[in-house]
């Protein structure tokens, strides 16, 4: 008995209120979406393959990597880790039977039910070709494309992400079971508090833009309209208000579940835990300070541009004192290689280039050379991709076993995580060369002295896409036919490890006291095979 | 253990309606102040050439956010609320802030020109 | 420590412990449930803000760059309307405030009352405001449709107005269309505030059914002090509005 066969029936899975469930609903979901989000990644490689605009047309080139750009960002990275992995886990960590508001959490899955409709329905209306960041005034006044649609779907989505988040401050606030105190909560708990933070504060920025400007395309009435006396710019004040604390949501909650898997597969405790926890809050912070970084070309006074490339300065250090400290976990620790540590070190790796590249662009002097080139293609696809994806995949691994209660091939999961990482090298590390050697973005053509460059990338995406179909591939295969997993395979600590795998639907048959402090490997090996509240 | 306790508080803690009569009349009094101050010129104060600072809308929002702070104080109950409400409210108040203040120190400083 | 009330002593998940009807079962006490409903609508609140500030900010700017049509343009509002629009609002504050003690107080008729008279306010709120706006179309300075300057070309084509500001001076053709920005802001502003505020009294309208059913007098005052709360805010989201709209400058 389990939250899976507790009830069975198409409503009990639509109408549940079981957190579990929800975050089931939301994987079958986000994965669809990335798929689609993939496809499209392939048509852009496929026709970067020569100089010439061959496969398509400028325009429908343009509607294709902006449609990627919103699946991928809106549909994917943003609820990836929160919706599946911290809806799943995060009561369980923390020793609560759910989370506070069961039914904001249902809803938020179908406001992204819908959001996702209205993408597919753009797409199929003809799609939109602004890119994903709708400067204006083009998005407001010069396409006659699906913007108002497209709008629509983010507006949606982006309440999806705020209830979420909401969901999250308050389940951590005032569901903590005795005992789990702020300092014995895992590193996960902290690094998603800190991305909620983040959703609650600066989604709706992004609504009242997209309010702002299906009003301008239907009203007419200036605000971003130099010729009536707006300005273009406050648009990008506004949007980039939003996106950019939403690239510190898509990437802490990939932080968090790094803390675990370091910790787990070096059976070590995370080194400096107070320094990761507080790095994530920092980051949350700082990260709502910097958002004119993606304006220094725009027209923004040379003023503002120090005031933000300083503050851009400052919010890398958070991030890499969180690397350093993964680092010195791994020292000292046991070491072993099972899939979700491969992902883990895969994220360091990447993340750090790509982190570091983002220093690069937040000087303002190399910003103006380097921005809207490949290399800023290259800089957010390695640390989303190569960062977030990679420690969403790691996840997916890690926790797989108590999620489904089976285990997943291991050498052929290994296989695809080595596949992946050489994928992605390919795909995207030319992408810098490009960038610096001034290929520009978002064009369909270019010159052909690039073109060399270009094949290596789209090479190794198609590596990449093998690396991506595989999991899903065994992972589903393994829900059938993998071996039964125990409560505890990894020999993790945590209280979800604590209980049966899949666990029940009110999580735990005694509610928990934690007594012990986090990461706590002796307090493990005392419990030897004496399993807290497990029912067959 | 006393944060139980303020959480407690927060719930059984009545206020008492004439604290609300009271508020109401300040509300209603700072409303026909600011109407009033509109209708009368409260002068500019000159800090530096290009940076003056005109006294009616300061004190329009001055008055604005003392009525607010009283409805979120006494009406919405935070006077009495936990430690965890007072940051809440704190913390959206300032990154609305941020929002607002660093957006406009760009508009601001365009007029200063280059170096 | 923790600030989590779930601190008593261990019990099993369900043992059947009493707890009122209204408490769900995920919470541990009714005062966890109480504290975690407020806390969220607090966030909820704070999403609002944020909401708003998008607009705040856009009306900032704007003020700023073309403040001889800003001022000129809020001419055009009726002062006694605003004023008595803003008293009505925080008269229905009032009214709630009074609602959630009588829910405190578990007296039935008195919450009731409070509810349906904040009810009848919010009522007058919005139809007070429907003269304004109908006054605005009637005027034609709606904008993009059919908006019409010359009340800012020529003020003394606009005797109503002109009579109460002689002062105003004709503005030139680039300001004065700019006037049409500022009433797209005053539209996009109190219309948003509307929208909040029909929210807020379709919500009303759902709990006064409820308090006469006598849901809310029996120790549940959850839902009417987080609806409070939300009816506070709308209020003081026009408490900014009302200076920086109608307030701009009169003399």
């Amino acid at each position: 008995m389990n939250f899976m066969s507790r009830e069975n029936g198409l409503l009990s899975w639509l109408l549940t209120g079981d957190h579990k469930r929800i975050a089931i609903l939301y994987l079958i979901s986000i994965t669809c979406f990335f798929f689609i989000g993939g496809a499209l990644a392939g048509l852009i490689r496929l026709e970067l393959l020569t100089p010439q605009s061959d496969l398509m047309a400028s325009d429908t080139y343009n509607k294709v990597f902006t449609m990627h750009g919103i699946i991928m960002i809106f549909l994917f990275l943003v609820p990836s880790v929160p919706a599946t992995l911290g809806n799943f886990f995060i009561p369980m960590m923390i020793g609560a039977k759910d989370l506070a508001l069961p039914k904001i959490n249902l809803l938020s899955w179908y406001m992204y039910v819908v959001g996702g409709i209205l993408v597919i329905y753009t797409m199929v209306a003809g799609g939109v070709d602004t890119g994903w960041t709708f400067t204006t005034p083009l998005s407001t006044h010069y396409v006659n494309t699906n913007v108002m649609s497209t709008g629509m779907a983010i507006f949606v989505a982006g309440f999806s992400s705020i209830f979420t988040g909401l969901n999250f401050i308050v389940t951590i606030h005032k569901m903590r079971c005795p005992g789990m105190t702020w300092f014995r909560l895992p590193l996960f708990v902290w690094s998603n508090y800190a991305a909620s933070i983040l959703m609650v504060l600066g989604t709706p920025v992004l609504a009242i833009t997209i309010v702002l400007v299906a009003l301008e395309r239907t009203v007419g009435i200036g605000v971003f309209d130099p010729t009536k006396g707006g300005d273009p710019i406050l648009f990008q004040h506004l949007f980039w208000f939003y996106s950019h604390p939403a690239v510190y949501i898509m990437i802490l909650p990939g932080m968090g579940v790094i803390s675990e898997t370091i910790s787990t597969f070096s059976r070590k405790r995370v080194f400096g835990y107070t320094a990761v926890a507080f790095s994530s809050v920092a980051i949350a912070v700082f990260g709502f300070f910097v958002w004119a970084h993606h304006m220094f070309i725009m027209g923004i006074s040379n003023y503002s541009m120090l005031v933000f490339s300083l503050l851009t300065m400052l919010v890398a250090v958070p991030s890499a004192i969180k690397i350093f400290n993964w680092t010195f976990t791994l020292y000292k620790g046991s070491i072993t290689f099972e899939t979700p540590m491969l992902y883990s070190f895969g994220f360091m790796g990447l993340f750090t280039i790509g982190g570091l590249t983002g220093v690069f662009l937040g000087a303002s002097g190399t910003d103006i050379h380097l921005t809207e080139t490949y290399f800023i293609v290259a800089h957010f696809h390695f640390v989303m991709v190569g960062g977030m994806l990679m420690a969403f995949l790691a996840g997916i691994h890690f926790w797989w076993p108590k999620m489904t209660g089976r285990m997943y091939p291991e050498k052929i999961s290994q296989l695809a995580a080595v596949v992946t990482f050489i994928g992605f090298n390919l795909t995207f590390f030319p992408q810098f060369i490009l960038g610096t050697l001034g290929m520009p973005r978002r064009y369909a053509a270019y010159p052909p002295e690039f073109q060399i460059l270009n094949v290596f990338s789209t090479a190794g995406a198609t590596i990449l896409g093998v690396g991506y179909l595989l999991p899903v591939i065994y992972l589903v295969w393994s829900l059938k036919y993998g071996e039964i997993a125990g409560n505890n395979p990894w020999q993790a600590t945590g209280l979800e490890w604590q209980t049966q795998s899949p666990p029940l639907t009110e999580n735990f048959v005694i509610n928990p006291v934690m007594d012990h402090e986090a990461y706590d490997y002796d307090w493990l090996e005392n419990q030897g095979v004496k399993e807290v509240a497990s029912v067959g | 253990m006393s944060d139980l306790k303020e959480m407690e508080e927060q719930e059984n803690h009545i206020v008492s309606p004439m604290i609300y009569l009271a508020i109401l009349g300040a509300l209603l009094v700072g409303t026909g102040l600011t109407v009033w101050a509109s209708f009368i010129d409260l002068g500019e104060w000159h800090i530096a050439p290009g940076l003056t600072v005109f006294w009616n809308p300061v004190v329009a929002l001055a008055i604005a956010c003392s009525k607010a702070i009283l409805v979120v104080l006494f009406f919405m109950h935070v006077k009495y609320s936990t430690k965890l409400t007072k940051l809440t409210v704190t913390s959206g108040f300032f990154v609305f802030l941020a929002l607002i203040g660093m957006t406009l120190t760009d508009y601001f400083s365009r007029a200063w020109g280059r170096w | 420590m923790s600030d989590s009330p779930a601190v008593m002593h261990a019990e099993t998940a369900d043992s059947h412990h009493e707890h009122p009807a209204y408490q769900r079962h995920h919470f541990e006490s009714v005062a966890q449930q109480f504290d975690a409903t407020n806390f969220a609508m607090w966030l909820f609140l704070l999403t609002e803000v944020m909401f708003f500030g998008g607009l705040f900010t856009a009306y900032l700017i704007m003020r700023n760059w073309y403040y001889p049509a800003f001022v000129e343009a809020s001419h055009q509002l009726n002062i006694g309307w605003g004023t008595a629009n803003t008293s009505v609002l925080i008269l229905s504050s009032f009214t709630m405030a009074m609602g959630v003690y009588n829910a405190h107080m578990r007296r039935k008729s008195g919450l009731v009352f409070c509810l349906i008279l904040t009810f009848i306010l919010g009522l007058g709120f919005l139809g007070i405001k429907s003269i304004e706006y109908t006054e605005k179309y009637e005027k034609h300075h709606i904008p993009g449709f059919h908006y019409s300057m010359s009340s800012f070309l020529n003020p003394a084509s606009d005797p109503e107005v002109h009579n109460s500001y002689p002062d105003d001076k004709p503005l030139g053709l680039d300001m004065a269309r700019h006037t049409e920005l500022y009433f797209f802001l005053y539209f996009a502003m109190t219309g948003m505030h509307a929208l909040h505020m029909i929210i807020g009294i379709a919500i009303l309208g759902y709990l006064i059914v409820r308090a006469q059913a006598g849901d809310f007098t029996t120790g549940h005052i959850t839902y009417i002090e987080n609806f409070g709360l939300y009816w506070h805010f709308v209020d003081i989201i026009w408490i900014f509005l009302f200076p920086l709209l109608y307030l701009i400058s009169r003399h």
